[in-house]
């Protein structure tokens, strides 16, 4: 049932403009920036003399690309999961859902899927794209599934935020205003913070989180926050729907 | 027993310590066909999100084919097909996609999806609308979606919140013959405030004003209480009353605005013959005789009526 709920927001994304428009968008932005760092890695490589200064390619050009991608991804994801229960509840089309036999958990673990999935076709084009390297460079593939990992991971926690604060409001506009606030603000906790680590507020940053799989690294520490961050607002989300039943 | 579909037992549905429904109890068996009366507020649409799982019930239960509504959702739920007050369209789609996806939904399996969904759009006139966007459709149109996708898993109970709203007459009749159709197989309840469409379409009728049942049988005794005790009697050279009470049976006769004469009659059976004899003796010119029926307003009037007058009575002792 999962899966079926899932479909159906993919189809939804896909009917309208919106869908198209954000991911030809997206994929533009990072095909410049990629193109970009090409050029500039063999500006500076050649500039660079000694060894030290030297840095794979993969590196500098996969820092840059996915950098902008975690940066993005913060104004793309509020804007493609506002409508997700925001839009239901204003053209009434919630009790559609309510009354097919379907649990709360399924549909809202369904419907964060379905986001998820439209961001996956992001996640892999990136991918695929710094593969692309390999043609000329010998590439080092272990740092760009970390970094696929971590950003698929941050989207997840992105999207299961903004599902959350989709479900409080009947304006979508609304819900993604809320959403992009909250993100922003666990953003900016890393730079006030983050340099302090023993400060509990800082280890709250998702950026944070998102700086060992930047590096190449895969923490199981940062999988569990992301996974937790998600399943709280994935519980959160249950939690507001089923007071929409109780209370009417 | 097990041809009990829907059970309601003492629903009742706070707002805020307002009661919107009060202690609401029915049962429908198989095959019948139930209309909600009501006007304006009074409960109907709340007593049918509750049927649906749609709003937890404050106290009471509901089951359908004996599976509680509030214990095993998912599978009470499987059996219900909904139509709420707004349709639930997903506009952006078209109709062939909304219906496979609500088929998907409502657990049909994937080898009989499109079987079903020919079926739904054939049993409501969709065929040519195939791939045409819901948004673009027209409101009869959009509301004959809402009702294939209520029919289209071939639910036990099917729930319809107005469903003759917005259409044309000849859609209405449609709909209406729709619904008759899918009674005899399952169980069908429907809320309307168009009381003629009740008698036409209903085995069943339950009249709930201001959040309780006021009356709860079947047609055929508010059928009844419709056929009174009086005739209506057109003359063209009307006698003094004095006349028309001479006949045998007459009790009382009163002289209408429109020119006919309303004849009130005692014991069971209408002195017509009596009236249409004595009329050709005496030369009254009748041209129009037949039963003075209160219309299902004057009856749904009265028992919204007497409800009020009896609280009002309780009130006073």
């Amino acid at each position: 049932m999962i899966i079926n709920v899932a479909r159906k927001e993919l189809k939804s994304v896909f009917a309208s403009p919106m869908g198209w428009v954000i991911l030809s968008l997206l994929m533009f932005a990072f095909g410049v920036q990629y193109l970009n760092g090409v050029n500039d890695y063999f500006a500076v490589m050649s500039g660079a003399m000694r060894p030290a200064e030297r840095t794979g390619v993969t590196q500098f050009v996969g820092q840059s690309v996915y950098g902008l991608a975690s940066f993005i991804m913060l104004f793309a994801v509020p804007l493609l999961s506002m409508r997700l229960i925001s839009e239901e509840r204003r053209s009434q089309t919630l009790p559609f859902l309510f009354s097919a036999p379907l649990s709360l958990t399924e549909l809202v673990v369904g419907k964060f899927f379905g986001l998820v999935a439209f961001l996956t076709i992001l996640v892999v084009y990136i991918a695929s794209m710094l593969s692309t390297l390999n043609i000329w460079a010998d590439i080092d593939f272990g740092f760009i599934l970390a970094n696929s990992v971590g950003l698929l991971l941050m989207v997840a926690s992105f999207s299961a935020l903004g599902l959350y604060f989709s479900s409080m409001t009947q304006q979508p506009v609304i819900a993604a205003i809320l959403t992009f606030i909250a993100l922003f603000a666990l953003m900016m906790l890393d730079r006030f913070f983050g340099s302090d680590p023993s400060n509990v507020l800082g280890s709250l940053s998702l950026t944070k989180h998102f700086q060992s799989f930047a590096g190449g690294l895969i923490d199981t520490a940062d999988i569990a926050y992301f996974i937790l961050f998600t399943v709280t607002f994935l519980t959160l989300t249950v939690r507001r729907l089923d007071a929409d039943r109780l209370r009417g | 027993m097990d041809n009990l579909t829907v059970e309601a037992i003492e629903l009742t549905r706070l707002y805020g310590g307002r009661e919107a429904v009060s202690n609401v109890s029915f049962n429908l068996t198989k095959g019948e066909v139930l209309g909600f009366l009501g006007p304006n507020g009074a409960g109907k649409s709340t007593t049918m999100k509750m049927l649906t799982g749609n709003l937890a019930p404050s106290h009471g239960s509901v089951k359908i084919c004996g599976i509680d509504m509030i214990e095993n959702p998912k599978e009470a739920k499987a059996l219900i097909g909904y139509l709420p007050e707004t349709r639930p369209l997903y506009k952006e789609l078209t109709v062939d996609e909304y219906l496979a996806m609500s088929a998907r939904l409502h657990r049909v399996s994937s080898k009989h999806i499109k079987a079903a969904v020919e079926t739904a759009k054939e049993r409501c006139g969709l065929g040519h609308m195939s791939k045409r966007l819901i948004e673009n459709l027209s409101n009869g149109y959009q509301q004959r979606v809402g009702i294939a996708q209520a029919i289209l898993h071939r639910p036990m109970v099917v729930i319809l919140d107005e469903p003759t709203v917005g259409l044309d007459p000849i859609q209405i009749r449609d709909i209406r013959a729709l619904i008759r159709e899918v009674g005899k197989e399952h169980s069908v309840i429907i809320s309307t405030h168009i009381l003629p469409e009740v008698e036409m379409v209903c085995d069943q009728v339950q009249i709930i004003d201001k959040g309780k049942l006021v009356f709860n049988g079947s047609i055929d005794v508010l059928k009844r209480q419709r056929v009174g005790n009086k005739l209506l009697v057109g003359l063209h050279t009307p006698p003094h009353t004095d006349a028309l009470l001479s006949v045998t049976g007459v009790a009382e006769a009163e002289l209408l605005a429109s020119g006919l004469i309303r004849v009130r009659f005692e014991g069971d059976v209408a002195p017509s013959e009596a009236i249409v004899q004595a009329a050709v003796h005496q030369g009254w010119g009748l041209y129009q005789i037949g039963p003075d029926q209160t219309s299902l307003e004057d009856v749904f009037m009265q028992l919204t009526y007497q409800d009020q007058a009896a609280i009002a009575d309780q009130a006073v002792a």
